[in-house]
C-alpha cells in the first residue's frame, strides 16, 4: 500500500462521531474520504466554512465556495458561512475538538515545523499556528523519512516552527507516537516492523508503551 | 433608485489612492478578491504600496498583478505559496514582506476596526513570528502582543448592496472582507449587484453600511477559480 495512503488510513481513526474537525492541506485532506457515512462530523475550512461536502459534480463549481486549499468543494446540511476572524475565533477559542495537519519535522518535546525552509521556500504559515495553539487536539501526519532516508522525527526541529509542544500525536507510514508528560512514547508500530527498526530510522529519543499496539494495513 | 454612495467606475473609486498609501484588500485566495478595484489601480499604477491581505493573488491575477507591476513594496499576508513572482521578489529583498499567522492577521484587522490598538494570542509563541514581541502570562499561559491595523484604502468585494452600502457576502467569498471594511479610513465595494435601499433585510446584513464609503457596480466579473476540483455525476 501507498505509504500516503497508509497514513491517511490510521489517521481517520482519530475522528470521532460527533467531532468538529480541521483538516489541513494536502495529506490530511484525503482523511474527509475515509471518514464513515454514519458519523456525524463536520469539517471546518478555515477560510469560513463549517460543513464541507465532497467535491462538486462537474460543471457546478463555484468560485465562491472553496476550501483552504482553494479547491471548490460543497457544502453538506447544517453547514455555515462566516468570516475570517469568526473562523479563527472558532479555532483559537478550543472549539474545533481536532486538528489534522501535515509536517515537515516533528520534534521528541512535541515541537512542530511545517511552513518554511529557509533561503528555499517561503509559503507562510497560513492558519497552521494558530491550529496548533487553539484547537483541543493536534494530530500531525507525515512519512517519518525523507526522501534521503533522514529521520523528520528530530531531537529538536532544524527548521522554523510552527508551534512549541503543541504535537499531542504523530502518526507516520511506521509508526504512532504520543507526546506526554514524561516525553515521546511509541505506541504502535507497522505490522513488520520491530521497535528496533524505529529506533533506526528515528532521531529522537522517545519510550516504549506498555501497551505496544501493531498496526495492520490489511 | 437614490444614488448614495455608488460611484460610476472602478477608476473614479481609486482615483485617489496615491503612491505609498496602506490597503486593506478581502478575498482567500482568488476567492472574493475585489478584482474590478484591482485591475483599475493596475491601470492607475499607483506605487509603494503597501498591502495588507491573506494571500497576494496568483503570477496574472488579483494582487499578484501589481506585484509583476512592481506597485507593492510591503505585503502583510499569511500565506504566499502560490505566487512565483511574489516568492522571487521576496527572496531578492525587492519586496518587504511580513508574515502574519492567519487567525492573528484576521483578528488584527478586525481590532484596527473595532478601535482596539493590540490584544494578547497564544499563536506563535516559540516561533519566528513572536521575535520583539511583548509577552505576557495570563493563567499560566504564555501569550503574544499583536497590534491592531487599519488601512487608508478598503478594498471590498461584496455580493449584494444597496446604494448605502449595507453589504452581503456570498458563501465563502466572505472571508477576511467584512473586516476589511471595518479597517479602512475610505472603504470601497465592488459588488455584483445593487439593490434598492430597502431590499435588504436587516437580519440578513453582513456588512453594516456605516463602514462603506464607495460602492461600484462591476460587470462580467471572471472569478477565477485557482483549484478545480470537481467529481463525475454518481
Amino acid at each position: 500500500m501507498d505509504s500516503r495512503l497508509m497514513i491517511v488510513r490510521r489517521a481517520v481513526l482519530e475522528i470521532e462521531d460527533g467531532m468538529y474537525v480541521n483538516l489541513g492541506i494536502g495529506m490530511p485532506t484525503l482523511v474527509a474520504n475515509e471518514i464513515p457515512e454514519t458519523y456525524n462530523v463536520l469539517l471546518q475550512s478555515e477560510n469560513g466554512l463549517l460543513g464541507i461536502g465532497p467535491y462538486p459534480i462537474e460543471g457546478t463549481e463555484d468560485a465562491d465556495l472553496i476550501n483552504a486549499g482553494k479547491e471548490t468543494v460543497t457544502t453538506v446540511k447544517g453547514a455555515s458561512f462566516f468570516d475570517s476572524a469568526e473562523s479563527f475565533a472558532m479555532i483559537r477559542g478550543g472549539h474545533i475538538d481536532l486538528a489534522i495537519l501535515g509536517g515537515m519535522e516533528v520534534s521528541e518535546k512535541g515541537d512542530l515545523a511545517n511552513w518554511m525552509i529557509p533561503g528555499k521556500m517561503v509559503k507562510g504559515m497560513g492558519g497552521a499556528m494558530d491550529l496548533v495553539n487553539g484547537a483541543k487536539r493536534v494530530v500531525v501526519v507525515m512519512e517519518h523519512v525523507n526522501k534521503h532516508g533522514e529521520s523528520k522525527v528530530k531531537k529538536g526541529c532544524t527548521l522554523p516552527l510552527t508551534g512549541q509542544g503543541v504535537v499531542h500525536r504523530l502518526i507516520t507510514d511506521l509508526a504512532v507516537f504520543d507526546f506526554t508528560n514524561e516525553g515521546m512514547v511509541l505506541k504502535e508500530v507497522v505490522e513488520g516492523m520491530t521497535v528496533e527498526d524505529i529506533k533506526a530510522r528515528t532521531e529522537a529519543s522517545f519510550s516504549v508503551s506498555n501497551d505496544l499496539k501493531t498496526i495492520s494495513y490489511k | 433608485m437614490i444614488k448614495g454612495k455608488v460611484v460610476a467606475s472602478a477608476a473614479e473609486a481609486i482615483q485617489d489612492i496615491l503612491d505609498g498609501s496602506t490597503l486593506i484588500v478581502g478575498g482567500f485566495g482568488l476567492s472574493g478578491t475585489p478584482e474590478h478595484l484591482i485591475n483599475a489601480l493596475r491601470e492607475k499604477g499607483a506605487k509603494d504600496l503597501t498591502v495588507v491581505s491573506n494571500n497576494c493573488g496568483v503570477d496574472d491575477w488579483g494582487l499578484g498583478i501589481l506585484l509583476a507591476n512592481n506597485q507593492i513594496k510591503k505585503m502583510v499576508s499569511s500565506y504566499v505559496g502560490e505566487n512565483k513572482i511574489f516568492e522571487k521578489q521576496f527572496l531578492s529583498g525587492e519586496l518587504e514582506v511580513e508574515l502574519s499567522p492567519q487567525g492573528t492577521l484576521a483578528e488584527r484587522i478586525r481590532a484596527g476596526g473595532a478601535g482596539i490598538p493590540a490584544f494578547y494570542t497564544p499563536t506563535g509563541v516559540g516561533t519566528p513570528v513572536a521575535e520583539g514581541k511583548e509577552h505576557k502570562e495570563f493563567n499560566g499561559r504564555t501569550y503574544l502582543l499583536e497590534k491592531g491595523i487599519t488601512g487608508d484604502f478598503a478594498l471590498v468585494k461584496a455580493w449584494k448592496a444597496d446604494p448605502l452600502g449595507n453589504l452581503i457576502f456570498r458563501k465563502t467569498a466572505r472571508n477576511f472582507n467584512p473586516l476589511a471594511a471595518m479597517a479602512g479610513k475610505i472603504t470601497i465595494v465592488e459588488v455584483e449587484e445593487l439593490v434598492e435601499v430597502g431590499e435588504l433585510d436587516p437580519d440578513l446584513i453582513h456588512t453594516p453600511s456605516i463602514y462603506v464609503q464607495r460602492i461600484v457596480v462591476g460587470s462580467n466579473f471572471e472569478k477565477r477559480i485557482e483549484r478545480r476540483t470537481v467529481r463525475k455525476p454518481d
